[in-house]
């Protein structure tokens, strides 16, 4: 191995994907490849594989070596060679660093789908090019677009099974379009590949002569994060996480301490857009309006912070701001709302059910909260609303909830982090669901307020 | 570290790029790291850094102070030492405390030792040890939130762990039942006797971590460079001299260049081969490794596939 192939950038961005699909469909292969050939498995990590895949008799083309064993990580999964949670991986290249999340498909695969699918770039969908579009592929893809996961990779697997025939991946990419513009899913991509001979993996395959699309390694390296994608389109909210107010007790040299005695700030980590010192910016719940005098982060002031950025504002007027407050973009954030309607995805094995108290947070707010109706739940092959009077668990269904406090709670469409929220069990903590905002207040909004 | 983040150091110390486009791998994990951290300071009663003066801890550490800027960090250090602590790691940790103005508690294995609550093993590591006194001091601490500086790449149990891992009140880990972590949404809910354990740089590789040292100017123990030490081969790896690392007589001693990859108890730690005695060094070696940390340097992780996995469920780090 050349030093030039090992040297990873200093700077470079960082891209997150999941990969989702089943055992069976060869996504730990997959997965094992995608480490194996971009050099991102060591050598001892190596050794250790081989040992175990000879202890085992595996064989085959992949020269013996069950990629699988790369990405299985509990006693459990090795014994019984499945995949139990979602694990992470990180690799670099050139290019870019990369947080893999790794997505079983098999038990709980709506949890497991969500829990990586909601700090995902990318989902890399996987599909047995030899059984094509699956009821699974569909729910996969419809939490992707439920998620709003920015770009899709449909990645055609045993491709070398299917003779690497033209005719038999575009029958399977035909199908699988029907269901992405059903699903009206933006930027599709869809690469034949062979995860257990590595084709189209990192290296374009010459196998495929009649695909002329880049593998998957390259489409990563070049698809846009979704903070790129979105800073310019999102107005800027930072949910207020504490407030830094060290009355003194400061860090500064002697000499600079006064400076700092009347120190405030708030501190938090920017949610969506840029902030530039000078914005005139509004403070929910209330309607306060202020000017942002200073950005603040560990001594360095700063003229613009973008998200995903942890910083700390500083205020031109002296307001009282806590924990949960939402500072935006001058009348930008909604009016603080008790009313919410919500798409729920339901992760807990105990049912919910309509009058359930419960915690929900959003952002940095957590308050009590009624879930008042559930009000359908969606069939996941058509994506229609049924009717439903309760959920279960990996059901995904729309539902009201009525908070305890107002919040400037914003669609999940116009704000992903805005409108994001977890819905928690109250006594014992477990997080019970992942919510997106539909919409929230109604015309009563003012009472609560 | 330098323990203050000056308003005169500014410019040297500003990453920000003008846009969403270009923020580098570091400024993001940096800026999760301190939303994690902000978020536990947030939300929980009395949070602890387990601190051993090992780079992860250093770098957790220094994430807290920016996190706080120009307040201090709003927590202690809690370091479990094992009595097999390489001197000068400890020395760096009484001077981190000292200079930046907080409080240490230790839990010593040495204490359980001769008091009868712990035996020595066979194999003379003091790793698996650490338990009993963490979950004690824990308890006795009334720490709700345990931040630690451990990282997904290091193994593969702990690849599959939530960045707020929940523990009973035995500080057990349960694989199997983890609470889905959703954007960047954390729950740190918990019952009385449950704590937290806050790893707020999960997502680092070991390569992050160095390239962070490199940027951020970060100190550490001496013994993370190229220095001469008497040493002697064991399992493939290069052992320091010490009373609890004495070699057998049929492995001989010599002096070599070497520097520690990690820094844990003295009777596990191997040394590598090395000349990287500055931080740019450091970083080019790592880039060019061929070995993980742990596989290069930990004999503890040697003993079974699961050894991590295992000593998790029972509490460990």
């Amino acid at each position: 191995m050349s030093d030039a192939v090992l040297e990873r950038p200093a700077v470079s961005t960082l891209f997150r994907f999941a990969t989702a699909g089943s055992v069976d469909d060869g996504k730990s292969t997959l997965v094992g490849r995608l480490l194996h050939d971009s050099k991102s498995i060591l050598a001892d990590q190596l050794d250790s594989v081989t040992r175990t895949s000879t202890e085992r008799g595996f064989g085959g083309a992949s020269g013996g070596i069950d990629f699988a064993l790369l990405t299985d990580g509990l006693r459990a999964e090795r014994e019984q060679g499945i995949t139990i949670d979602v694990a992470y991986r990180y690799f670099a290249t050139d290019q870019r660093s990369f947080i893999l999340a790794d997505c079983p498909g098999h038990v709980q695969y709506t949890r497991n789908m969500v829990t990586g699918a909601t700090t995902a770039d990318a989902v890399v969908v996987l599909i047995d090019g030899r059984k094509g579009v699956l009821e699974q592929t569909r729910r996969h893809l419809s939490v992707v677009h439920l998620l709003r996961v920015p770009h899709v990779i449909i990645a055609v697997n045993k491709i070398d099974l299917l003779d690497f025939s033209e005719t038999a991946f575009a029958e399977v990419a035909d199908a699988v379009r029907a269901v992405t513009d059903e699903l009206q899913l933006g930027a599709v991509h869809v690469i034949p590949v062979s995860a257990l001979e590595g084709d189209n993996i990192v290296q374009r395959s010459p196998r495929t002569p009649w695909y002329t699309g880049p593998s998957l390694l390259e489409l990563l390296e070049t698809l846009p994060t979704t903070d790129e994608l979105e800073a310019d389109l999102e107005a800027f909210r930072l949910p207020v996480q504490l407030v830094i107010r060290p009355q003194g007790a400061v860090v500064v040299p002697a000499e600079d301490a006064d400076a700092y005695r009347d120190y405030r700030a708030y501190a938090g980590q920017i949610a969506s857009g840029v902030v530039r010192v000078g914005d005139t910016v509004t403070v929910s719940p209330g309607d306060a309006t202020t000017v942002v005098t200073g950005i603040d982060f560990a001594g360095a002031s700063l003229a613009e912070a973008v998200a995903p950025q942890s910083v700390a504002i500083r205020l031109a007027d002296d307001l009282d701001i806590t924990r949960g407050a939402v500072i935006g973009a001058a009348g930008s954030v909604p009016p603080a709302t008790t009313d919410v309607t919500a798409s729920l995805f339901w992760l807990d094995p105990r049912p919910l059910a309509p009058g359930a108290r419960v915690l929900t947070k959003f952002g940095t707010a957590t308050v009590q909260a009624i879930v008042t109706a559930v009000t359908g739940k969606r069939d996941l092959d058509t994506l229609a609303l049924e009717p439903a009077d309760g959920l279960d668990v990996n059901d995904i269904g729309e539902a009201t909830l009525r908070l305890a406090s107002p919040i400037p709670v914003e669609p999940y469409a116009e704000n992903r982090r805005a409108g994001a929220f977890l819905v928690v069990h109250a006594q014992t903590g477990a997080t019970l669901a992942a919510g997106i905002v539909v919409s929230g207040g109604s015309a009563t909004d003012d009472d609560h307020v | 570290m330098s323990g203050a983040f000056a308003a005169a150091d500014a410019a040297s110390i500003s990453h920000a790029k003008p846009s969403g486009h270009g923020l580098s791998t570091l400024d993001l994990l940096e800026s999760e790291a301190i939303h994690i951290i902000r978020e536990v300071v947030a939300e929980f009663e009395r949070p602890v850094l387990l601190f051993s003066g090992g780079k992860d801890s250093v770098v957790v550490l220094h994430l807290a102070a920016k996190a706080f800027w120009p307040g201090r960090v709003p927590f202690g250090l809690l370091h479990v030492d094992t009595g097999h602590n390489f001197p000068e790691v400890l020395a760096f940790r009484d001077a981190t405390v000292e200079r930046m103005g907080l409080q240490l508690e230790v839990a010593r294995v040495q204490d359980y030792i001769d008091d009868g609550r712990l035996h020595e093993r066979a194999d003379g590591t003091r790793n698996p040890l650490q338990t009993l006194p963490l979950l004690d001091a824990i308890t006795a601490g009334r720490h709700d939130a345990v931040f630690g500086g451990a990282r997904r790449d290091e193994d593969k149990a702990r690849a599959k762990e939530r960045i707020l891992s929940l523990r009973d009140e035995f500080g057990q880990w349960d694989p199997r039942n983890q609470r889905p972590e959703l954007w960047n949404l954390y729950n740190g809910r918990h019952t009385v006797g449950q704590h937290l354990r806050v790893f707020p740089i999960s997502n680092w590789t070991e390569l992050d971590v160095w390239r962070y040292i490199e940027r951020e100017g970060i100190e550490l123990p001496s013994l993370y460079y190229a220095h001469e030490r008497e040493v002697y081969r064991r399992d493939g790896m290069w052992r320091a001299i010490s009373e609890v690392s004495l070699p057998n007589a049929n492995e001989p001693t010599e002096i070599r260049t070497v520097r520690y990859r990690t820094v844990g108890d003295m009777s596990c730690t191997g040394a590598v081969e090395s000349d990287a005695a500055t931080v740019n060094a450091v970083v080019r070696e790592v880039t060019q490794s061929t070995l993980t940390e742990r596989g290069a340097t930990r004999a503890d992780d040697r003993i079974s596939e699961a050894a991590m996995e295992d000593r998790k469920r029972d509490g460990y780090f």
